[in-house]
Formats: C-alpha cells, structure tokens, sequence
C-alpha cells in the first residue's frame, strides 16, 4: 500500500505526456482542418483505452502513489468505456466544429485534460484524488462549453455550468471535509473501517453524507439537482454537448461508487433513502419535462435526468435490512445501465452534428421532420437510439431498464417492488416523447429538402453506433457479465 | 438450426434485406422477394403440423440454447397442441398480407412488405417461446413495426391511432414484466416457463400476478374497458395492418392468459373468473350493440372482433375442455374470418376510398364475384353452421352451459347481435339498388383479389365442416393445461 507502484498510473503518466506534447505541436501546425492533431489525439486515446483495458483483463487490484490511487477492474472498465466514448465524441465532432471555425488545438487538448479527470476520477482512493480529477475534468469542460466565445447563448450556458458546478464542487467538498473530521483520515478504504467500527458519531457523518450526496447528485445530473443540465445540453456547442454527457457520466459513476459503496457502506441506510427521492424525482422531472420540450437537445437533456433516475435507483437497491447480499446485483445494474446509456448517448448526439451543416443547426424536432424519406439509413439509426431510450426490446436500452427493475425486485422488499412498479410506469411516459421523434422522422413530411453534407468514416461509425445498441441488444450478456465482475471485485476489497 | 427458429428468424431476415436492400424503382423485385419470403415463411411451418406429435402434451420441436447467462435467460423455444396452430396461422396471414398489399401500396414498399416481415417472425417468436423473457422480447418487440406500419400508410388519424396503440399496449406489457421478474425471483432465478407453471406460491402473490398478467393481456385481446385503442387503430391502419392486427395479434393477449395466467397462477385464476367472465359478456353484449349503430365498416368489424375475442375470454375462464379449446377454435377461425372481413372493406376501400357504409349500396350489381365472398365472409362472421364461426362459438356456448345456464344464455345473444349487425350492413353495402356513380363505376376483383379471398374462404370452409383435426392437436395440450388449473399451487 506504501509503495510508489509507478505502473497503477501509466495511463495518467502517459496522458499528461501526450496532451503536452499535443497542446505544443498544434502550436506549429497551419493545417485548418488539424489533421495531425486530430489523429494523435485519437491514437493516445486509444492506447490510454488498451492500457485500461488490458489492466482491466488483467483482472487484479493494486494500490499506487502510497495509496492515493487504486487500479481495480471497475474504474478500468469505466475509464476504458470512456476513452472509447471520448474517441468516438472527437470523431463526430471534427467535421462539425470544422465548418464553424471551432477546430482549434485548445479542444483536443482540453479534451484530453478532461479525459485525464475522468481517468484520475475512475482510480481514486482518496478523498482528494476524487476531488482533484472532478476538478481537472470540470475545468476543462467548463472552458469547453465557451469554446464559441462570442456567442451569447454558449457564453451563457458556461457561466451557468461553471457557477453551479463549482457550487456542487463546494458541497462535495465540504461534504468529504466533514467525513473527514469525523474519521480523522482521507483514505476511502481507511474511512470505510472508521465507519464500520461505529465509533463514530453518526450525527456528523450523517451530515457529511448529505452534502455528499448532494455533490455526486449534482454531477450525474439526477433532480433535485439537475437545473444546469437542460441549460448546458442546449447552450454548448453541440460537439461538447456530446463531450460532457458521455465520458463525464461514466466518472461521476466511479466516483459514486468509490465514495458512497467503497467508502461510506456503512451508511447505507442513510444514502440510500436519499437515492430513492433523487430517483423518483429525477424520472418525475425528467419525463414530465422533456415532453414539453421542441427543441432536441432540451428535451435530450431533460430525457438524461430520467436516465439517471434508473440508475440512482439501480444504486439504491445494494443493500437490504442490513445485508449486502444483493449488493453486486444492484450496482452491476446501475454500471450496466450507465455504459449502455453513454453507448446510445453518443448516437444521438452524434446524429445531431451529423446532420448539423455550416450555418444550420439541425437541434430543433421540426429539423427532423420526414428524415425517413431523406435519409432512410440516418432516420433507422436515430430510431433504434429512440427506441432504446424508451428502453424497448430488442435494444439494449430494454436489458438497462429490465436489469434496474430485476435488481428493485428481487430485494423482495414490498417498498422497493412497489418502487419498480412507479418505474414501470414513469418510463411509459418517458416512451412518448421517445415515439414523437420516430413519428416526427417517419410519418411528417419533410419540411426541408437540403442535402445531408455526407462523411464517409462519420457514417459508417455511426452505423457501428446503431449497429453495437441493436447487438447488444440482441446479445447483451457479455457486456452484463463484464460489470458484474468488475463490481464484485470492487467489493471484495 | 431447429424448425421454429427458420420460422421465427426467416422472415425476419427477409424482411430485413427488404430494409436494407429495397429501392422503390425495383418495387416489383421488392415484392416478389417479399412474397418468396412469406411462402417459404410458411413453407417451414408445415412440417411443424406433420411432425407434430398429437398424443403428447409436451413442448414439442425443442430448442434450448444459453442466451442471457447473468440472468438465467434461455433462448428456449417450443410448441404443443395450444401454440403450433397459430405458428402456422401466422404465416399463412403473412402470405395474404403481402398479396393484399401487392398493387396498392406504391410508396416506400420495401419498409412496408420489410415491416410485415418482421412482425410475422416476431409475432412466431411470441407463440414459440417458453422462457418468460424471450417471450416479452418478442411481445414488445411487434409493437416498432406495427406502430410503424399504422403510421406511415395509415389513414388521416393514423398519428394519433399509432401512439394510442403503442403506449396502451406497452403499459400493460411493463406491468406484465415486473410480475416476470417477481417470478424469476420467486422461482430460484429461472426465466423457464415451464418451471413457473410448477412453482406454488401465496394467493396474495398470485392475485398480485393475475392482475399484471391482466394488464398485459386483457389490453392486447382487447378486453371491455380497455378496448378502445382497437377501433382506431384498426381504422386508421392500412388493410394489410388491420388484417394482422385483427387475425394475430389480438391473439397474443389471448395466448398469453393461457400460456401465463392460468397455469401459473391457478388459485387466483379461479378466485378471479367471474371478474374474466363478467368483462368477457360484456363485450358480447355491450359491444355488440355499440357494432350495431356503426357508421364506418372498419369500425364495425373492429367491434364485432371485440364481442368475438370476448367469447374467447370467456371459453378460457370456465374452465372446461370444450371451453378452452372451443376458444382455441373461436381464436382460429376469428384470424380467417376478420381477417377475410378487412380485406373485403378494403377492396373497396381501394376502389371508392371510402369507410362508410353510406357511401355504398347495391354493389353486387357491379361486383357479383367479390359480393359473394363478402356475403359468405359476412354469414361466417354471424357464426353460420357450416363455417369456422360457427364450431368455436358453439363449443364455447356448450362449455358455458355446464357452468351455468343463465351464462350461456347470456352468451348465446351473441347470435342474434352478430347476425344483427353484420347482415345489416351486407345488406346496405350490397344489396338493394345502385346508390352512386361510385358505385356504378366499380369494376369486380381481379384474379390477385379473387386468389387471396378464395384461399381464406377454403380455410374457412374447411375448419366449419371438419374442426376436427384442429381440436384433435389441441386435446391433450388442453386437458394437461386444465389438469393445473385444477390444480391448487397454494402451500
């Protein structure tokens, strides 16, 4: 536990490396359309991702840096999944930011710096290693958001995100000072003893839970802390819109993890109680919403908090009347939940700055209108993105939802059963404004008759993405098994 | 790969290349693929009927292959004497859908024969499975091309009809799945079906799970009240989506109080009949005068389908042989007949473009060919001696009779209403003089219309004259299933 162990962080070391060497380099380059760049971000990207990944097969959990950070199966599957969203991300957004003269080296590099956050974010161990990657990958996103300065609504948005987030750092952070005071260390497995020896006064951990609670609710963007999300997902260029609802989500997930389960178990009682209210509240306020919105990337974002609803409620169910048996079960579920929904998140933004062109964004539903008849291929991928957001089998977005409410029942608690039944019947309304899109694609006539600018390589991944949600779909169990073993190795230490 | 899986999967990949592949420029290649599709579709089901094993009350043709392993789900197929019939059923339909659709459907053709397609082997899927969560892939699953089919060549509500149908029949399916995880839960972390229908549980539970079953199912026959998403999504739907609607799918929630209610949770099944009963004659009666007062005739036929599949619930929910397989008849030979009775409105419906019966009159002066199948069509729908519509509303009526007098009696009005409306309305649509220049005009069926009438009105013959090969299939499957019901699962 006390030793340096250099070989925990090699995707960090090499990562910091890289994005140096990357933010300098484009400094020399006159290409507009920064191909080099472009290509290198890619390639660290994807050897960071192998790293994590053959770590991840490697299957063995080692501590480094004397502790501070711990490399487990669970935050390599996430920082892998991330790095392959966060590769996918800069491909749909290369030709769209082109066209609008956002291709600058600052978003590759700023890009890779909030990668960097989410990877620091998916090992921590520590309090301040939570808190030091959530800053690194906050900032940068922040600075994202402004990317297109002299527009006032993006300006907009990224005052809001960067107040609110910041506000959100500052609970979570004072939130982690009071466990801290309470336990008298920052280390999560050390915190995790100090807890179980019940010596503690509960009173002040309590406390500190709430404020926890509410930091982490924050960055996963589950209500009642959800009010920057619409306004960010329609204020950001969509290209970012991209970046901070895929990679992001999966860190926010670790750290909950790493946090709430590795650290503060003890006190599940407590967060869980809390977790139900954000859950229900999230899939009241997201659906409900999200049917009032015209504009897409609103009314995405409003469909993101009722995402998140099931996954906080899939988080709520580990542990019952004191048992942890089900533990595994649950946050399986949830981590299951979280991956496919990054996996159809990036199809649908991604299908946004698809048929994006200069001068034209294409974020309004009325842009959607008789898309079927235009682009019969686009229009198929989009539904099969909107038929597993409505979580409609055989899309993957079915074997998500089906998971949650398998992990809500089998709790065999009547609450938690009755809990899965107002699920249920949430996500039929969330199914409606899901359907309005297809209906809007495939049976309004087209409003517009403007070419859809095609990229050859953006068009095969993007059928890749709709192909993997419908595969998945068919073929989901490998997938499932991968979180179940990462989770329950996270358990186990 | 086993029979049922070319069943399921052959049309779906059919149909797919259809998606795929299809351009209107080459519609007609797009439609003989699609018709070479369908009868191959049903070319597999037949050895289903030969091979079948009528002495058994097992799950027969078995395929059992690992699928979700995390969740112990299976991709377990299988049928017995309830299920193999509509296997065939439905790809028999799916043949007539796409001859009906050969010339009238000029736009996007390859979506739509792609579409039917892929409901047909999905729809296969549902009457094959018998692990719970392949069958609620499958039952969720035809709800995409349906609400696609109902929306894009649908009438001028077709929107409104679409999303009705969707969202109505996905809440009852949701509830249905939280009741399958409480029995997978329930069971140990088993998916089998099979092993639910042995698994005893508490009569709060199984009331519990009657009523989520309820909600999947009753939605989907339509049951009074849930019934009204049916009159509009049959009239709003294309003829070929008006036809698998009435002649399939309705079958679905049917099958499934079989498959799922009875078997699984006997006690409650019993405890609750009388509510099943209750609903059921209420749609004979009730919904058979709402039939009476229609003005459109897909309405009037989607009503009359209504009061039919009430018959059917109530067959079901006494809880005697005939009753059952009198249903299973009533099921089999409603597919022909309504389905016959819709591509008959929409013969006309091509020619006029018009629903109402206002619009016609006297129109076997110009038509006498087509007038004689719609005739026929029509006295089977009263339930003529002689004709499919007959056996199964006699044998259900004889099975109620044992319950109760006043039951079937009840019941039995059934004939009266059924003649009552259908007949008024050959009456006004047929007979009597030319009423418009519409009408004067018609031009009878051509030899595609007169091929697809013809093979359902054999089908329809066939099954009133000699029921009994169907009910010898049936037999032993039924008697196996009654023996649970009989059966308490309380302890």
């Amino acid at each position: 536990m006390n030793s340096m162990n250099w070989l925990v962080v090699l995707p960090e070391i090499i990562l910091v490396t890289m994005t140096c060497a990357i933010a300098v380099l484009d400094l020399f380059l006159s290409d507009p359309a920064r191909r080099p760049t472009f290509w290198l971000t890619q390639a660290t990207l994807a050897v960071v991702g192998a790293v994590h990944l053959l770590f991840f097969s490697g299957g063995a959990t080692m501590y480094g840096m004397q502790g501070l950070v711990v490399t487990d199966p669970m935050g390599h599957l996430l920082a892998g999944c991330a790095a392959i969203a966060t590769m996918v991300t800069v491909a749909y957004a290369q030709p769209y930011l082109a066209s609008r003269e956002m291709l600058k080296g600052e978003f590759f590099a700023l890009t890779l710096f909030s990668y960097l956050g989410v990877s620091v974010m998916c090992s921590a161990n520590n309090f301040l290693v939570v808190y030091l990657g959530l800053e690194v990958m906050s900032l940068s996103l922040y600075a994202l958001t402004a990317l297109r300065r002299d527009h006032a609504v993006a300006t907009e948005a990224a005052m809001k995100y960067f107040v609110l987030g910041a506000l959100a750092s500052g609970f979570l952070l004072y939130g982690l000072s009071m466990m801290y005071g309470a336990t008298g260390t920052l280390e999560i497995p050390r915190v995790f003893e100090q807890i179980a020896t019940g010596k503690i006064n509960r009173e002040v951990l309590i406390l500190g839970t709430v404020f926890v609670v509410a930091g982490l609710g924050f960055k996963l963007g589950a209500a009642p802390f959800h009010m920057w999300v619409p306004d960010v997902y329609q204020g950001a260029p969509t290209a970012v819109t991209l970046l901070i609802g895929a990679a992001p989500k999966l860190a926010a997930f670790a750290i909950t993890i790493r946090l709430l389960v590795e650290g503060m178990l003890g006190l599940a009682v407590d967060w869980q109680r809390m977790l139900i209210v954000m859950g229900v509240v999230s899939l009241v306020v997201g659906n409900f919403a999200a049917i009032a919105q015209s504009n897409l990337k609103r009314m995405l974002a409003y469909s993101t908090i009722a995402q998140m609803g099931f996954v906080v409620l899939g988080l709520s169910a580990g542990v019952v009347s004191g048992n942890t048996l089900s533990a595994a079960n649950a946050y399986s579920s949830a981590m299951f939940y979280i991956v496919t929904y990054v996996m159809t998140t990036l199809g649908t933004f991604g299908l946004i700055l698809y048929l994006s062109r200069a001068g034209h964004e294409a974020e309004e539903l009325a842009d959607f209108a008789g898309l079927a008849k235009r682009a019969p291929w686009v229009a198929g991928v989009m539904a099969v993105f909107m038929f597993s957001l409505a979580g409609i089998p055989p899309m993957v977005g079915f074997y998500a939802k089906l998971a949650v409410l398998q992990a809500l029942v089998t709790t065999n608690v009547t609450a938690y059963i009755v809990l899965a039944v107002v699920a249920v019947l949430l996500s039929l309304v969330g199914a409606f404004y899901y359907l309005r899109l297809v209906k809007i694609m495939y049976f309004d006539e087209p409003a517009e008759t403007a070419v859809i600018a095609r990229s050859r390589g953006v068009s095969a991944l993007l059928a890749l993405n709709g192909a993997a949600v419908l595969v998945f779909g068919v073929l989901p169990d490998s997938l499932m098994t991968l979180c179940r073993d990462a989770i329950v190795k996270a358990l186990a230490t | 790969m086993g029979l049922l899986s070319a069943a399921i999967w052959l049309p779906i990949a059919v149909g797919v290349l259809l998606l795929a592949l299809g351009r209107d420029a080459y519609a007609n290649a797009v439609r003989w693929i699609a018709l070479i599709g369908a009868l191959a579709g049903f070319a597999v089901t037949v050895p289903l009927l030969t091979g079948f094993d009528t002495g058994s009350a097992a799950m027969q043709f078995q395929e059992n292959l690992p699928w979700i392993e995390r969740f112990n789900v299976a991709y377990r197929l299988g049928v017995d004497g309830i299920s193999v019939w509509f296997v065939m059923l439905t790809a028999f339909i799916t043949v007539i859908v796409v001859v009906a659709g050969w010339e009238v459907i000029t736009e996007r053709v390859n979506q739509y024969m792609g579409a039917f397609l892929i409901l047909s082997g999905l729809m296969i899927g549902v009457f094959c499975a018998i692990d719970g969560l392949l069958f609620y892939v499958f039952f969720e699953a035809t709800l995409i091309p349906m609400y696609i089919i109902i929306g894009i060549w649908g009438g001028p509500r077709r929107v409104y009809a679409a999303f009705k149908f969707f969202l109505y029949t996905l809440l009852g399916s949701l509830l249905m799945l939280v009741a399958l995880l409480y029995l997978y839960f329930k069971s140990g972390g088993s998916f089998d079906i099979l092993a639910w229908h042995k698994l005893p549980l508490p009569l709060d539970a199984q009331t519990l799970l009657f009523f989520a079953f309820f909600a999947a199912f009753s939605v989907k026959v339509p049951m009074w009240p849930v019934h009204t998403w049916l009159p509009d999504a049959h009239v709003e739907a294309p003829t070929g989506g008006s036809v698998v609607l009435a002649a399939i799918m309705l079958k679905l929630g049917a099958y499934g109080f079989l498959r799922f209610s009875l078997p699984i949770v006997p006690d409650a099944s019993r405890e609750w009949a009388w509510f099943i009963i209750a609903l059921s004659l209420i749609a004979v009666v009730y919904i058979g005068l709402v039939a009476l007062v229609q003005q459109d005739m897909k309405k009037l036929v989607a009503y009359s389908s209504i009061a039919h599949m009430g018959f059917v619930t109530l067959g079901f929910f006494v809880f005697s042989e005939l009753g059952v397989s009198g249903g299973l008849v009533q099921m089999i030979s409603h597919g022909f007949v309504s389905g016959a009775m819709f591509l008959c409105i929409g013969v006309l419906y091509d020619r006029v473009h018009s629903r109402e019966i206002a619009a016609y009159g006297g129109v076997v002066n110009t038509m006498p060919r087509f007038a004689a199948f719609a005739v026929f069509f029509a006295m089977a729908n009263a339930g003529l001696p002689g004709t499919a519509g007959f056996v199964g509303e006699w044998m259900v009526i004889l099975g109620t009779v044992k319950a109760s007098f006043w039951l079937a009696a009840l019941a039995a009005t059934t004939l009266i209403f059924g003649a009552a409306y259908t007949l008024w309305m050959v009456k006004r649509v047929y007979f009597g003089d030319v009423a418009n220049e519409d009408v004067r005009t018609l031009s009878d069926i051509n030899s595609r219309e007169f091929l697809m009438l013809a093979l359902l009105a054999i089908a329809t013959l066939a099954m009133g004259l000699y029921p009994k090969p169907f009910t010898d299939v049936m037999h032993v499957s039924v008697t196996e299933l009654l023996k649970h019901v009989a059966m308490s699962k309380l302890n």
